[in-house]
């Protein structure tokens, strides 16, 4: 059964813009993306919206409903009281594009910056070796489907532009957790560029990426905390420091 | 103006456009906290009403002033003078540094008192007031890496406040066997700190956490596996562990004032 749902959608470009109020059913079952769909076809035709999957699975409908960064596709309208107003607004740590798309680019230069896997030399392709608990643990950030909802609601580039230039952000920080979790990754100094290049020291744990990842995927404590214990390891430990000097193995 | 009042990003006036009751949380934080600090440093300074009928506040243990009860002194050592230029010197000031370092530094602790406390962010996705942000890279932030020595020592005021629970299992006359409303309350906030302890990161990270070849560390890969399993509940030991500290301190403190009565069971 239909019923009218009163929304606030941000429409406008990277100049000004503004909230505008409108009044769409929503039926049972649709989910915010929908109700967004419906009032494209019915009253804002050039209502910009990125979208692909509907199922949670491609990213793309990153945006913050109610001010909480969240996928459009993923959030059921049933979810909201009677009568109670939605408000729907692009990503607010990014260049708003037009109405709720924004430019994410800003994610795909740190993905670049990010040391990529090395192999051992000795292994040639089709020769390496794993144990499924040697890799479990990076499999976890695998889930990522890069809505950048982490970085979005990661307060240290959110509230502060200035970051952006030092801080890779928590989608990042997973991906060099994975990398140094490899049991066969051969890069050494990923510790290091971790805490000196992509920031990691920036993160102060609060753990909101935590909260808005839609893949559950436990950012804080399965990456950024277990990379900053290893960085401790090798910049803030001297004894853990000497000790791996002395048996010059890693485990 | 930067942030999300950046030129380029939405114009949108307000710091957030969350409904919820985002604030609520970091508020019950700031009270309880600042409630226990306040609790806290009182309790550090009186230098009094810390043992009785075997058993011993954990804000005083271990005692290792000249000042301290006999009683209260394990083996006899006490090497620190009751004195420090002339003032008095509450045993507990001694030794509160450690436990107080390993909760200010503990990484769920850090999530609490940046959100509650310095508003760095108050709430997810709700703008704070700061104009600039460094994080954890700059002194006296970056001290927070030095977490795991105070897990260290964390785990050697563990072994000894459970001694101190062995210890409540005395009667008054000093006989062994009885059990009493306070040895029940020494283990239950000596069990939660030991929890606290075994499920905090840097446990997680020492056990099995650092290595990248679990298939050649089965028994540490166990380990590693049962303390993860523990961390997923880190935040409440961390709270439940706060409150039966200061509970047990509380009972200690009525009990050598004489406001309340130790019942035995046995």
């Amino acid at each position: 059964m239909a019923r009218k749902v009163n929304l606030r959608i941000w429409r406008g470009d990277s100049n000004s813009g503004s909230l505008q109020n409108v009044e769409v059913d929503a039926n049972e079952g649709e989910v915010v993306l929908d109700v967004i769909h419906r009032v494209q076809a019915t009253q804002m035709g050039d209502l910009a919206v990125r979208w692909n999957c509907k199922a949670g699975k491609c990213g793309s409908c990153s945006m913050e409903i109610n001010g909480k960064p969240r996928l459009a596709c993923m959030t059921r309208m049933s979810s909201f009281e009677e009568g109670e107003e939605i408000t729907v607004t692009p990503l607010r740590a990014f260049p708003v594009i037009k109405d709720l798309v924004t430019d994410v680019s800003f994610n795909y230069k740190k993905a670049l910056e990010i040391p990529a896997y090395e192999h051992p030399a000795d292994l040639g392709p089709g020769e390496a070796r794993m144990e499924q608990i040697d890799v479990e643990r990076s499999q976890e950030f695998r889930k990522c489907i890069e809505c950048f909802l982490c970085q979005d609601t990661c307060h240290v580039i959110r509230d502060h532009e200035e970051n952006k230039k030092s801080f890779a952000g928590p989608r990042f920080f997973i991906r060099v957790a994975e990398l140094d979790m490899h049991p066969l990754d051969m890069l050494k100094n990923r510790k290091r560029t971790a805490q000196e290049e992509h920031g990691l020291g920036m993160c102060n744990i609060t753990k909101c990426c935590t909260e808005v990842c839609p893949e559950h995927i436990r950012i804080t404590d399965n990456a950024i905390i277990p990379m900053k214990e290893r960085v401790v390891d090798v910049k803030y430990d001297p004894a853990r420091w000497l000790g791996s000097k002395i048996r010059r193995r890693e485990g | 103006m930067s942030g999300v009042f950046s030129p380029g990003r939405a114009e949108i006036k307000e710091r957030t456009l969350r409904t919820d009751k985002w604030w609520l949380q970091p508020l019950a934080t700031f009270g309880v906290l600042f409630s226990f600090v306040i609790y806290a440093t009182f309790r550090a300074f009186e230098g009094a009403y810390y043992y009785a009928d075997h058993l011993i506040s954990p804000f005083y243990s271990p005692c290792l002033s000249e000042a301290c009860v006999p009683e209260a002194v394990i083996g006899g050592f006490a090497p620190v003078s009751a004195q420090i230029f002339n003032f008095p010197l509450s045993p507990a000031l001694i030794i509160l540094i450690f436990p107080l370092g390993f909760r200010m530094t503990c990484y769920y602790y850090r999530k609490a008192y940046y959100r509650a406390f310095w508003m760095s962010p108050p709430a997810c996705a709700v703008a704070e007031p700061h104009k600039k942000y460094t994080g954890e890279t700059r002194q006296p932030l970056i001290l927070q890496n030095a977490h795991r020595w105070f897990f260290y020592a964390g785990l050697v005021f563990n072994v000894i406040l459970t001694y101190d629970a062995i210890i409540s299992f005395k009667n008054k006359e000093g006989e062994w066997g009885h059990m009493s409303v306070g040895s029940l309350v020494l283990v239950f906030s000596t069990t939660m700190l030991w929890l606290y302890s075994l499920s905090c990161h840097t446990c997680r990270h020492t056990i099995g956490g650092r290595l990248k070849h679990f298939s050649k560390h089965p028994v540490r890969y166990k380990a590693w596996t049962t303390i993860s399993k523990l961390n997923h509940s880190h935040a409440l030991f961390a709270w439940i562990s706060l409150f039966a500290v200061a509970f047990a301190d509380i009972y200690v403190r009525q009990v050598a004032a004489g406001h309340w009565t130790n019942f035995y069971f046995f």
